[in-house]
């Protein structure tokens, strides 16, 4: 399950999903959730905020620690998993399940322009290194 | 510079422990889930490796009369060989140098255990003071500058390398052996089934251990059991040669003990209101402001380090426990604001037993449990109630 072929990656660590219709769901990789450890907190965007490229825009919390999400690419968030309220442990479980949040991207470019499951592999080895 | 490792280091990584840099120190911070382990020691049994942390042994005759002084709670509440006692160490200004157990053994000798980031310090203080003290009070030593034991020798033959701190020490001629033991290993097996567990382990154990007090002590060979813990769990803290650790590690885990790291601990560690040494105080707090006045002897005559100085200023802070309202993790350093002033978070987590996020805060005097506060967290203003802790003991809640 490390690193989904159909996804597409950023350089930190949030997966992102293409939808049949041109929105992207994202979440965070299984490499971020294992250097986490047990979450216990996920708080999302508002539904209808606009976000740029790599702005902070969600906050996972696990017993240890807190991390920023960043938006992968600019665009407008359309849907949050408000399962994650009470279940933020879902993503330890499978985190390419537990999505957080769904976006419409002003440019489909961007997303294009994310990184391929083997170069976000390439990432995660560099980092054990 | 290389991390230090303790006894148990192959172990920890072959059970595929996430290993951090603890204070200088490669420890295992969980092997898997840190909820997971928190509970186990809550509901049975699991275990840590401590070694870490530093056995210091106080010898000779005068050793009561110098930790008197040396200490904020009275050793003199040590009537019974075995018997521990928790005091924080102070600066003449009331600032807590560390905190620390006491073990009394015999008449002229002390174990103390001591934090790993602190020992080298906590060391050469208890050094400096004892020849203070027995240049003040010549009376309660031996035979004031001269060696009461053959180990305090050893000791300094054994640094002889290190030649200026080596004619230091020989110069100063401590009047009692302090003499700390950074060989042994320390393993703490903690939960409601912590001491089945280690009398399955080790079944020679039982006899010795299961009349044990809480906060007392046997010598068993060249090991040493007590049942004192850092969790609020029943339990016991195992100190044994390092060259036997990983045997006795090995027999726990096949007798059902869970190894946990050091993130269950700290999370244990504060449901059970106990404090953490670097983080809910330090030099710059003193132990009225930290929460502990309960282990700080003001009524006796006895004169002790910093004594004159608590006196002198009564606390204007205090350490209250909070519980988050509010979604969210309450963290280290998050500001709190109160009707009486600022506050800040010393230690926050989220409590796996209360499911909910928990904390102490250093805040002003006047905010009184049942107040609520507000909590910074990433810029907004979160709410929070003030409570009396431990949050948690004995597998549950203790709100």
């Amino acid at each position: 399950m490390s690193t989904p072929e159909n996804l597409k990656y950023t350089a930190s660590h949030e997966w992102v999903k293409t939808e049949a219709d041109g929105t992207i769901t994202v979440g965070i990789t299984q490499h971020a959730q294992e250097l986490l450890g047990d979450m216990v907190f996920v708080e999302n965007p508002a539904v209808g905020r606009k976000l740029q490229a790599k702005e902070e825009c969600a906050v996972v919390e696990s017993v240890k620690a807190a991390a920023d999400v960043y938006a992968p690419v600019s665009g407008e968030v359309t849907a949050v998993n408000g399962g994650l309220d009470s279940a933020p442990e879902a993503i330890n479980g499978d985190p390419y399940a537990a999505w957080m949040f769904r976006m419409k991207p002003d440019n489909a470019a961007d997303v294009a322009a994310l990184m391929d499951a083997a170069a976000y592999q390439a990432v995660v080895d560099s980092e054990a290194h | 510079m290389a991390l230090k490792q303790t006894r148990l280091n192959e172990e920890h990584r072959a059970l595929g422990a996430k290993m951090v840099d603890f204070g200088g120190w490669d420890m295992p911070v969980n092997y898997g889930s840190q909820i997971d382990e928190h509970h186990h020691v809550r509901r049975g049994c699991g275990m840590f490796d401590v070694s870490h942390m530093r056995v210091v042994d106080i010898k000779g005759k005068g050793a009561r009369d110098f930790l008197r002084t040396l200490l904020a709670n009275n050793v003199d509440r040590l009537a019974k060989p075995g018997k521990a006692l928790y005091s924080c160490m102070l600066l003449e200004n009331g600032g807590v140098i560390d905190d620390l157990i006491v073990y009394f053994l015999e008449e002229d000798w002390f174990r103390i255990v001591v934090n790993a980031g602190t020992a080298d310090k906590d060391i050469a203080w208890m050094k400096r003071q004892v020849v203070a003290h027995a240049k003040a009070h010549p009376e309660c030593y031996a035979e004031s500058g001269s060696c009461p034991e053959s180990e305090c020798c050893a000791e300094r033959g054994e640094r002889s390398d290190d030649s200026a701190d080596a004619a230091k020490e020989a110069a100063e001629k401590l009047p009692l052996a302090i003499a700390d033991h950074p060989e042994m290993a320390i393993i703490a097996v903690q939960g409601p089934k912590a001491r089945e567990t280690l009398w399955a382990a080790m079944p020679g154990s039982q006899k010795l251990t299961e009349n044990l007090t809480p906060f007392s002590a046997v010598i068993i060979g060249s090991m040493f059991i007590a049942r004192t813990g850092y969790t609020g769990e029943d339990g016991f803290e195992v100190m044994i040669p390092g060259q036997a650790a990983p045997y006795l590690w090995n027999s726990l885990i096949a007798n059902g003990a869970k190894p946990c790291g050091l993130g269950a601990r700290d999370t244990l560690r504060l449901e059970a209101g106990m404090n953490l040494y670097g983080q809910d105080m330090d030099e710059t707090i003193n132990p009225l402001e930290a929460g502990l006045a309960w282990t700080v002897d003001l009524q006796s005559e006895r004169d002790f380090i910093g004594k004159a100085a608590l006196l002198a200023n009564p606390p204007a802070r205090r350490l209250a426990g909070l519980v988050l309202l509010d979604r969210g993790v309450l963290r280290g350093h998050q500001k709190v604001h109160t009707a009486h002033g600022e506050g800040e978070i010393t230690s926050g987590t989220f409590s796996p037993t209360l499911e909910k996020s928990i904390a102490l805060a250093r805040v002003p005097a006047a905010v009184q449990a049942g107040d609520e506060v507000q909590v910074e967290i990433r810029g907004k203003l979160l709410k929070a109630q003030v409570v009396r802790y431990p949050f948690a003991r004995n597998g549950k809640s203790s709100l």
